[in-house]
This record gives C-alpha cells, structure tokens and sequence, in this order.
C-alpha cells in the first residue's frame, strides 16, 4: 500500500467555528488522505459540534480524504457508555475504537483500534485482528524495535499500522479535570474552561522548565513529536500510516511538508528546515521512538 | 447476613507475605522479579524458588496467593510473560492478575484451571469494558479503577457477571491506569512496558543554601520543600507546577494522600464488594502488620454488626493527610 498521510482527532476543545473553518481548509489544502473525526477526549465537549459533523464528513468526502469515526478513551459515564455504543453502530463509515467498552460492541464487524488502546504486541494484535480488528494506530510511547515487530505482525494479518509523527503526544489520561481544577472548579461545574487553551493549559516545574500541558482530562508533553527524520527508517519497516495531531499552527504546511517527505520529493533535512519556519513554540522531542526519555531528541538513527 | 469479603494484602516479599499470611490475610497479591509486574522495583518480589516456598507457607494458612502479571509485553518479549504465566501455573498459585489483551488470551487458553483477575492496569472503568475480558477471558474479578463513588460500584455490580476488588487502603491515584507514559517521557523506561513509575535511579534531592529541597525526577523539578519540611517522593502526578491560572505552585493533578475507605466498609460490602485490596507493595513489613492486622479486625467487626475502629491508620497513611478519594462523591472529578 502507498504510504498515507494521516490527520488525527482534535484533541482540544476547539470552538465549533474554529472546528468549521480548520476541516474546511483541510478538506480543500492538505495532502492528507485519512481524518479522523470525533471527541476522544472530554464527553462534555460533545454536543457543541455534534450538529456539524455531517457537513464536515461531506465536505471532507467531497475534498477526496477519507473520513474515520473516532471513539472517545474514557468511558465510565452514562452518556459516555450510550456515545461510544452508538459509534459501533455505524457502518457508513469506519470507525476507531479507543475504549475497550467498544470491543465489546464491535467484535466480529471491522473497526480499527486507536493509539490510547494499549497494543504492545504481536499476540494482542492478532487477537484483536481475528476479531474485525483491520488497523493499528500505535501506542505514542512504543520504540522502534517494537513498532517494526508490530509492522510485520500486521502485514502479515494484513492490517494497516500507523505511527504518530507530529505534535503532542498524550501521556496520561485521567477521571478528574485538571483544567477546571487550575480554575478552582470541579468537571461537573467546568464551564467548558479549557476553551482557553487551544493548544493544552502549559504547566511548568516550580524551577521554571516548561514541562507538560493540560487538555481538561489529558496531560500531554510540551514538546512536539517529530519524527520526519525517522520516516525513511519507518517506511522501510512496513509503516504505512503517518498521524499527525492537529494543533493551532498551519497544518496545511505541516502536512505539506510531511506528504511531500512520505512521497521522498524532499530530503529529511530540507523538511525540517521547512518545519523549523513554521515557528512552533516548543521544542521538537523524538525520544521515545529512540527508547529513551520521551521528551528528548536525539539524531535520526542510520538507516 | 453479609457476605464475607476477602481481605488482598500487598506482599512485596517474601518475608512480608508471610506477615500479610500471619496477621489474617485472606489473599496476597506479588509478582515477579522482573517486567512482568506493575511494582518492578529494586529489593522487591519474587524468584521462582521464593514464590515456591511462599506459595506453601499461604496455602498452609489457607491463603491465596493472586500472582500479579499484569504489565504490557513489548512485542518480542512476550516471552518473559509467558513464563511467569507457566510458573505460576506450575507453582499452584490461585490466581493470575492480568491486564495485557495477549496475556490475558494465553492464560486463559493455556491454563484455564487458574482464575483470572482483571488488573486495575486494564483500566476497565464501564460494565461493557468488564463484560468484554469476562466474555472473551473468563475474567472471574475485576480490581476496580480508584474513581467510582459507592452508589456507581453497587451499579456496576448488578451489570457485570464476575466479582468486583476495590482498593481500600494506600496509594490514591487518580490518572487512569495502563495508560500513563508520564516516567517513561521523562526516564525513558515505560511503566506500561517495564512496570516502573518514578525509578529511584533517576530520583535526585537537591539541597539548596538555605535548607530547602527540590526534589527531582530525571531533568524535571517535581516539588520544593522548606527547611522544616519532609520531601515527598518526586513522583510526577504528586507534583507542584506553575500554570497560568494560578498565582504560585500547586498540586495540579492530586494532593499527596492516601486512600482510606475504612468508615466505608459496610457500604461497600453492600454494594456488592467481594474483595477488598490493600495497597502498598513497596511498604515494609511493619507497614505491612499494621495496615493487614488493623483491618482484619475492622472487617471482622463490620460482618458482626460493630462499628470498626481505624484510629491507628491515620499515622500510617502518607504525608499524614488521608481521603476517602473518589468512593464517597464525585465533586472531586
């Protein structure tokens, strides 16, 4: 299969206009060729853009990428349980499960399995594979000797397997807000807060490094995963999926430069000297697919 | 007539389940000296020989022994998690301990005389997540995640077709569990993979001019503490950070206290608990006496109709603070 450039969910809590104008530009810009739509992250979130998801689906459609329903990753709740066995209802569309509570809706029908499942290795791959599972979006912690077992694990089920290339990377999840708590409030009393970060609510050490970021039930890194020195490497091992997580940039170019370093138009260098204009204000971090510290960036390895 | 719950026990070695085993454990959890368990540290758990005779010393006193194997291989190490599996298998031990997909698959297939338990690490938090190990595994227990208030676990209970462990003294984490890579984003070793969170090897202690500590974890500052202070242990969820919003340092994801659920023993026997854990596998053997003997008493006297008396918990718990956490409301969320 030709490598396919990946976009996926929002992650934070974006205003419905904000939501319209992002997917609308990427439906007519980016070279991505796979969307993920849908709130992964906070249920309370869901019904302030629940209305246009089929005008995005369509426009999206109509831009030529393919669209996949994403599932929330906590599910305790309710209105949560109601949500993601209502997702694993859909046949119009593919859909990615991120809780386990969807496996038990979907076995046996075709679903892919999203990062915050927790897929470390070849027997739970193939477990989930004989039961409708067709496409791994891995863990964001996983390192390069694991993922490249994973890649051929998954060739041989046939399934697809994505690695995520750009942006922050999600290290925790949990039941409380931590944004309401920075504003002194509690989940249930959040008057949707975390609108106030686009980007993640930045927490720094008490020495002053810049360390984590908030996303109401998320905790993210401050850096930003890059791993366009690593593509080469990676699609030589069988990856064919490159996610990037979408953030308050110009991910138009960010796709650009990605597609055009997937395609092999450009050299690793000249895309990140590409990447490098776009300004990101954090650091660039390639650690945990090095096996080391998450956080750090280190050279690409030799292919 | 209540039911009789069992009473879990942290047993990090070997001479501290026979502590557990003597001060009236009904079970005792441990693992093995290597990844395959969440509590991989230095000093802690079992080889194969300790397991055997400890396996003995329990069954002897009628206690069970739950083997926890409930970290996520890596793929090409699988291996390691199919030997613990086999050991356990072989050594008698009463239950497995589970939360990786294919460990799960291989001790049900493999061994399916030897109960499994859902580990917290699952982080199976819905009855449709817990119906799908039971469905798929023959999942027997579940150990529930530490966020659910009394009314939703006696919810629950009525939901799912396997018994429910809940947590009821120790450690009170509220991120969701099996799925934090905080330590591994700043050690660069994976608690889901290597069973390590906050590694005493990247821990450092800074003292600075005036007496204060900083305690640090890798690069990252996780805490300052006053001359006059005891520093805590840089685990990062206990942290203080700066954001925006606040005006100076605070504890962003939790306060640094211990769960203590001993006033709510009676509720949670009626809302349907079959096993109660308590937490601590690191602790030492007195922690150990103190904490399993307190409430052998205190769950004695709630099934003789008694108010228990747990007075003598509070010294124990860390940093001296203690909470009933998540199980008595939800504002907390």
């Amino acid at each position: 299969m030709t490598a396919q450039l990946t976009l996926g969910p929002i992650l934070f809590h974006w205003s419905a206009q904000d939501k319209l104008d992002f997917y609308a530009r990427i439906a007519d810009e980016a070279p991505v060729d796979i969307v993920y739509l849908g709130e992964v992250v906070c249920s309370k979130r869901t019904p302030f853009f629940e209305q246009h998801y089929p005008d995005v689906i369509e426009r999206l459609e109509r831009g030529g990428k393919r669209v996949v329903l994403s599932s929330l990753s906590d599910v305790t709740l309710k209105r949560e349980r109601d949500m993601i066995a209502a997702l694993c209802e859909i046949e119009s569309h593919e859909i990615e499960i991120n809780n386990t509570a969807g496996l038990l809706h979907r076995s046996g029908r075709a679903h892919r399995i999203g990062p915050l499942m927790n897929v470390y290795n070849e027997c739970t791959m193939r477990y989930l594979a004989g039961k409708g599972a067709t496409h791994f979006a891995l863990p964001v912690e996983l390192p390069r000797d694991v993922a490249a077992r994973l890649a051929t694990e998954a060739a041989a089920l046939g399934a697809g397997i994505e690695v995520q290339v750009f942006g922050r990377a999600s290290l925790a999840l949990s039941a409380r807000c931590y944004h309401a708590r920075a504003h002194g409030r509690s989940k249930d009393n959040c008057q949707f807060v975390c609108e106030q970060d686009p980007d993640g609510m930045p927490l720094r050490t008490i020495a002053g490094q810049d360390f984590l970021v908030v996303n109401g039930v998320q905790t993210l890194s401050h850096s930003y995963v890059n791993l366009l020195g690593e593509i080469e490497d990676m699609q030589a091992m069988g990856i064919d999926h490159f996610r990037l997580v979408p953030h308050k940039l110009d991910m138009v170019a960010v796709a650009e430069i990605f597609a055009d370093r997937i395609a092999g138009r450009i050299e690793a260098s000249e895309a990140e000297a590409w990447l490098a204009a776009l300004d990101i204000p954090a650091p660039f971090s390639n650690g945990f697919w090095h096996g080391i510290a998450g956080g750090r960036r280190v050279g690409a390895l030799p292919a | 007539m209540m039911k009789r719950p069992e009473l879990v026990c942290p047993a990090g070695t070997p001479a501290a389940l026979r502590t557990a085993v003597d001060a009236g454990a009904d079970a005792v959890y441990c693992g093995m000296q290597n990844a395959t368990n969440a509590r991989n540290f230095p000093g802690l758990n079992f080889t194969p020989e300790e397991l055997q005779a400890s396996v003995a010393y329990a069954h002897d006193a009628g206690t069970k022994v739950l083997l926890a194997v409930n970290t996520f291989p890596p793929a090409g190490k699988f291996e390691l998690w199919r030997g613990a599996v086999d050991l356990g298998a072989r050594l008698g031990v009463d239950a497995f301990i589970v939360a990786d997909i294919g460990v799960a698959e291989y001790a049900a297939r493999v061994h399916p005389g030897c109960r499994l338990h859902l580990s917290v690490q699952a982080a199976a938090s819905s009855p449709e997540a817990i119906r799908y190990y039971c469905r798929e595994f023959g999942v027997r227990r579940v150990v529930l995640p530490r966020i659910l208030t009394v009314p939703e676990i006696r919810a629950l209970a009525a939901e799912i077709p396997c018994e429910i462990e809940t947590f009821i003294f120790g450690n009170h984490g509220l991120m969701i569990e099996g799925r934090c890579s905080l330590t591994n984003y700043v050690c660069g070793l994976s608690t889901n993979m290597d069973g390590v969170c906050s590694p005493a090897a990247d821990v450092h202690y800074d003292r600075a001019a005036d007496g204060s500590v900083a305690t640090r974890l890798g690069a990252f500052t996780i805490d300052r503490f006053g001359p006059a202070e005891q520093a805590g242990y840089p685990t990062i969820c206990k942290g203080r950070y700066l954001a925006p919003a606040r005006d100076e340092a605070y504890y962003a994801f939790e306060e640094p206290v211990s769960l203590n659920l001993s006033a709510l023993l009676p509720a949670l026997i009626e809302a349907g608990v079959d096993a109660f854990k308590i937490e601590g596998r690191q602790r030492s053997r007195a922690y150990v006496r103190s904490v399993v003997s307190a409430f052998r008493q205190a769950i004695d006297q709630t099934l003789a109709g008694e108010t228990p008396a747990l007075a003598d918990l509070i010294a124990l718990t860390e940093g001296q603070k203690e909470t009933e956490g998540a199980f008595k409301t939800k504002k907390w969320r």
